[in-house]
């Protein structure tokens, strides 16, 4: 039971997938400009990512050793296309949104990874719990990046198409923190602030 | 006409890197030294194009005949890291020196989503053939740049006098940034000038 919750919280967040390892950065960068999208992002990944690992952890045993990543990925692209036809049907709005990023969770670093480096080798429930965990960190991490960009790029908050902020935040939003290279930035400054907060920069000099 | 503009749009306004956030990983994984960013910009630029004729020939007269478009997502992925293991075999054979040069970059290709992507966004656009070949080249040919140049910034940058804290990644991301601000002014440039 120990080993279950050790193993579900380590990706939350000593292992972060997204701040810990810097995995995954393309749709990191890329659904952040809204709160909304960077949360239904990663739902989609929550799923993917606990899905293959069950999966691929009960099918641990029968999967020939030589052939195992084409394996893996047909398992991974299977539960990505339920993921997008799901959108797509129940979320139209913000399967537009998210464009190329949801089929383009089958070459999500992260979810390779976890198959190869823990489903391959764990049992079941031990995958599963490292499966939600990676996937809640991912998502914990998106909404982090999402809600820095959007306050800063326009000056408010929208969940569930209303605004949280009546009237605004009262500054003149910085229409950049929305465009790419706001994306970049954020990013580059959140990781440099978490090795103050750590104190991992200070240890290299 | 058609065709400048596809390519004008992939390698500056809409490049893969600054504006499409396609490709990141290995953009920051291997763009160190420019030695390695030009082995891999020459090894994304063959795959790129490859998969996505491929892919587009496969999609218009299997997967839409049969009427199983919802496949997409499976069979590229697959047709990419066939691709990509073939391509390494007849490379190995036919020429060495080349295997020496991009050997080791050929499989991370699999995993870089701007071979999918590109090979996706040809689908979603409807693009004939040759536009799509025009497309995948544009696409892998403006990756390169951002490598390039990045590894140029990159290098000097190992030199530089960074706070601590801001080394490696967050440094990389920040100057990163920058120079998507920079090809930011090329949004509007083909409504603007050309049109």
């Amino acid at each position: 039971m120990i080993g279950l919750f050790r193993d579900f919280t380590n990706g939350i967040l000593k292992e972060n997938p997204v701040f810990r390892l810097v995995l995954g950065m393309c749709p990191v960068l890329a659904v952040t400009a809204a709160v909304e999208n960077g949360f239904w992002m990663g739902m989609a990944v929550i799923f993917v990512l606990t899905s293959s690992n069950l999966i691929i952890a009960v099918l641990r045993h029968v999967i020939p050793e030589k052939i195992r990543i084409p394996c893996f990925i047909v398992v991974i692209a299977t539960f990505v296309t339920m993921a997008d036809l799901v959108m797509n049907a129940y979320l139209p709005a913000i399967h537009v949104k998210l464009g190329i990023f949801v089929p383009l969770i089958v070459v999500n670093c992260i979810i390779l990874a976890r198959a190869e480096a823990f489903a391959s080798k764990r049992p079941l429930l031990n995958s599963i719990a490292d499966g939600l965990g990676m996937g809640i960190g991912f998502t914990l991490a998106l909404l982090v990046i999402s809600s820095v960009r959007e306050i800063l790029g326009t000056a408010n908050l929208t969940i569930a198409g209303n605004p949280v902020f009546t009237g605004g935040l009262g500054f003149e939003p910085a229409r950049v923190m929305v465009s790419p290279p706001g994306a970049f930035i954020t990013m580059g400054v959140l990781l440099g602030l978490l090795n103050v907060a750590t104190g991992r920069g200070k240890l290299k000099s | 006409m058609q065709l400048f503009a596809i390519l004008l749009s992939g390698v500056l306004i809409n490049n893969f890197v600054f504006a499409r956030f396609l490709g990141i990983c290995p953009f920051l994984g291997v763009s160190r030294k420019l030695e390695t960013a030009i082995g891999m910009s020459m090894a994304v630029i063959f795959v790129i194009t490859m998969a996505s004729l491929i892919s587009w020939a496969f999609y218009w007269f299997v997967l839409e005949p049969l009427r199983l478009g919802y496949l997409q997502t499976v069979a590229f992925i697959l047709i990419i890291a066939s691709l990509v293991q073939f391509v390494e075999v007849v490379i190995l054979k036919v020429s060495p020196v080349l295997y020496q040069a991009l050997g080791i970059y050929l499989p991370l290709i699999t995993t870089n989503c701007a071979v999918l992507g590109a090979a996706i966004l040809n689908i979603r656009e409807s693009y004939t053939f040759i536009e799509t070949l025009t497309n995948g080249l544009a696409a892998a040919l403006g990756w390169s740049l951002a490598i390039l140049l990045f590894a140029g910034i990159r290098e000097r940058l190992e030199l530089a006098d960074i706070p601590a804290p801001l080394k490696g990644f967050p440094v990389a991301l920040i100057s990163t940034g920058l120079m998507a601000m920079a090809f930011l002014g090329f949004q509007g440039f083909l409504k603007g000038v050309l049109f």
